[in-house]
């Protein structure tokens, strides 16, 4: 089968992040940019698919020249190779037009199967599967924190707030998962080594038949007016627990009204 | 004035869900309200009198087996139809899992922006979002198409406004390319009759503190007394102790209630993300030094396994 894994470089979600005061863009510079972790996720499902059915897997990522850093991470887990669209263009490019340019990367690499995170840690969006299917035309299958492959069906455990759903699709087709779906291999000495030597081929928007002008802030469906950060919380009262403790948490609790 | 489309959640169980509520109150503000109820035969006559009670003009309705046996796409291609022939001044979905997938697919279909997360919406289409955990205030406008807004749970304080809504049933006609990923089946899992964790004014979340699954009937005893929904922190999940749907944090939920109530949980940065813009937090954690204090109104240093049944037993008496 081949499976290609959708990886997003973005910033650290354990250090302070920002958004550029110049162009409203996510600041790579103010924290240490990494693999989105959902991604690491995607990355071990599709390597366990490999192992069970054959095939070959391939990383995807859209970014910036220093996204190289993750894509070469990714490839130290497993992965065969790796396609980097990276173009000076795409800067500033929404959710709707990022989905453009990865449909027609896509387009050129034939997946069976496009694995990806649920979401990523910065935007926290969610829409890049479904938004990748409706391009394709192709089924997406989100939200899976089980997945099952037999030949070309596919069948997920989606969760919900009651509980789960079983949804089922033929390839080819989008999946997206949870960090509940399984545990990701850390790389090995083996495979760092090996990562260095792995086929990373580049991609432009010229290659892909895609005009500057439908991307980047020029082709943006929409524009951040303004930004700031919110103050800090400050904590309250504090108090050791002589004894009382529980009933002057409820005296607080009264003084709110939440009692 | 032009018509607001609102796309209706609800739950077989509980009927409309309160971010629906939210999401009427605040088109209000933008226009006229007309609910959008996409899902099985009968439902929007099931929700018709709750919709009109916060003020919905109208209903449109797309009910069946083509519907509801789909995943997402075929609510997004009636969504699409209605949206080209209504012409409306905004489309508001809840900013669920579901509510953002709906908008990803109307979004590409219509060639349109989207904004998720929002927690304001200007008449002028001016959105308020919050990013990066909770520590980025960011307003942002669709600038192709129309305003295609997720609302955050919690954002709206929902307001009734009584309208008596009559039903306009939509032609059903789902594309092929729209019924590729079949639901198969559904299968509820044990839930109680707890609120929604997103939606709920109340969250008691507990953490590594608790100790094991067994000891989060504590957390669930004092959820219940002050009518809250369990929440868990990655580390309570990862250990076992709690269901993943509850899990409050970066790789989890983000939750914005009146009141947030933090147990045994350290507070580390994965927690706080989905939690910090809770308006009242409180903290129950035997380690002064635990950075959830540095969030937390009112704190108490000590022992979860005492504060929390004397808490339980002074709300009881004052009930």
């Amino acid at each position: 089968m081949n499976i290609v894994v959708l990886v997003k470089q973005v910033p650290d979600s354990g250090a302070d992040r920002n958004l550029r005061s110049d162009d409203n863009t996510v600041d790579r510079g103010s924290a240490n940019n990494v693999i989105n972790e959902m991604d690491e996720y995607a990355i071990e499902e599709a390597l366990k698919i490999k192992e069970a059915h054959g095939g070959e897997v391939t990383i995807l990522t859209m970014g910036p020249d220093g996204a190289t850093e993750s894509i070469r991470k990714a490839l130290s887990m497993g992965p065969d190779k790796a396609v980097h669209v990276v173009d000076d263009a795409l800067h500033g490019s929404c959710a709707v037009t990022t989905s453009k340019v990865l449909a027609a990367a896509l387009g050129t690499l034939g997946a069976d199967l496009v694995i990806c995170g649920a979401e990523s840690t910065d935007g926290r969006v969610q829409v890049m599967p479904h938004m990748i299917a409706e391009r394709l035309g192709v089924a997406a299958l989100t939200g899976a924190r089980k997945l099952t492959v037999e030949g070309g069906t596919l069948t997920i455990e989606r969760q919900t707030e009651e509980g789960y759903e079983v949804v089922t699709a033929s390839t080819p087709a989008v999946v997206s998962v949870w960090d509940t779906i399984n545990e990701p291999r850390y790389p090995s000495f083996k495979g760092i080594m090996a990562a260095k030597k792995k086929p990373v081929q580049t991609l432009s928007l010229g290659d892909l038949g895609v005009a500057p002008a439908e991307v980047g802030f020029d082709g943006a469906t929409s524009a951040v007016v303004e930004h700031s950060k919110r103050p800090p919380r400050s904590g309250g009262a504090k108090v050791t627990d002589e004894g009382d403790g529980g009933v002057k948490l409820v005296e607080f609790l009264a003084t709110e009204k939440f009692v | 004035m032009s018509e607001v489309l609102v796309v209706v959640e609800a739950t077989r169980e509980f009927g409309v869900k309160k971010v629906t509520l939210e999401m009427l109150t605040l088109a209000r503000e933008l226009g006229t309200p007309s609910a959008v109820v996409l899902g099985g035969s009968g439902a929007a006559e099931a929700l018709r009198a709750r919709l009109g009670e916060y003020g919905a003009e109208k209903i449109y309705a797309a009910e069946g087996e083509e519907i509801d046996g789909y995943l997402v796409a075929p609510k997004a291609g009636i969504l699409a139809d209605l949206v080209r022939r209504v012409q409306p001044a905004a489309v508001l979905l809840a900013g669920s899992q579901e509510g953002k997938e709906i908008a990803a697919r109307l979004a590409v279909k219509l060639d349109n922006g989207i904004l998720t997360d929002v927690v304001a919406l200007d008449a002028d289409g001016t959105a308020t979002q919050i990013a990066f955990a909770g520590s980025t205030i960011v307003k942002s406008r669709v600038t192709r198409g129309l305003p295609l807004v997720t609302l955050r749970p919690n954002s709206v304080n929902p307001e009734p406004a009584a309208a008596d809504p009559a039903v306009e049933q939509l032609a059903v006609a789902v594309a092929d390319t729209d019924k590729l990923a079949k639901v198969v089946n559904r299968v509820a899992e044990q839930k109680g009759s707890r609120p929604e964790l997103t939606e709920a004014s109340v969250v008691v979340s507990g953490g590594r503190g608790v100790g094991n699954a067994d000891n989060f009937k504590l957390v669930e005893e004092l959820a219940d007394l002050l009518g809250g929904a369990v929440g868990a922190s990655r580390a309570a999940v990862d250990s076992g102790f709690y269901p993943h749907q509850f899990q409050v944090g970066q790789t989890g939920k983000t939750v914005s209630p009146q009141l947030y109530v933090a147990l045994g949980i350290s507070g580390a940065i994965q927690h706080r993300a989905g939690m910090q813009t809770s308006k009242t937090i409180v903290a129950v954690n035997k380690d002064a030094e635990a950075p959830i204090f540095e969030l937390a109104d009112f704190g108490v240093v000590g022992d979860l396994f005492k504060v929390v049944p004397q808490a339980a037993e002074e709300i009881r008496k004052r009930k």
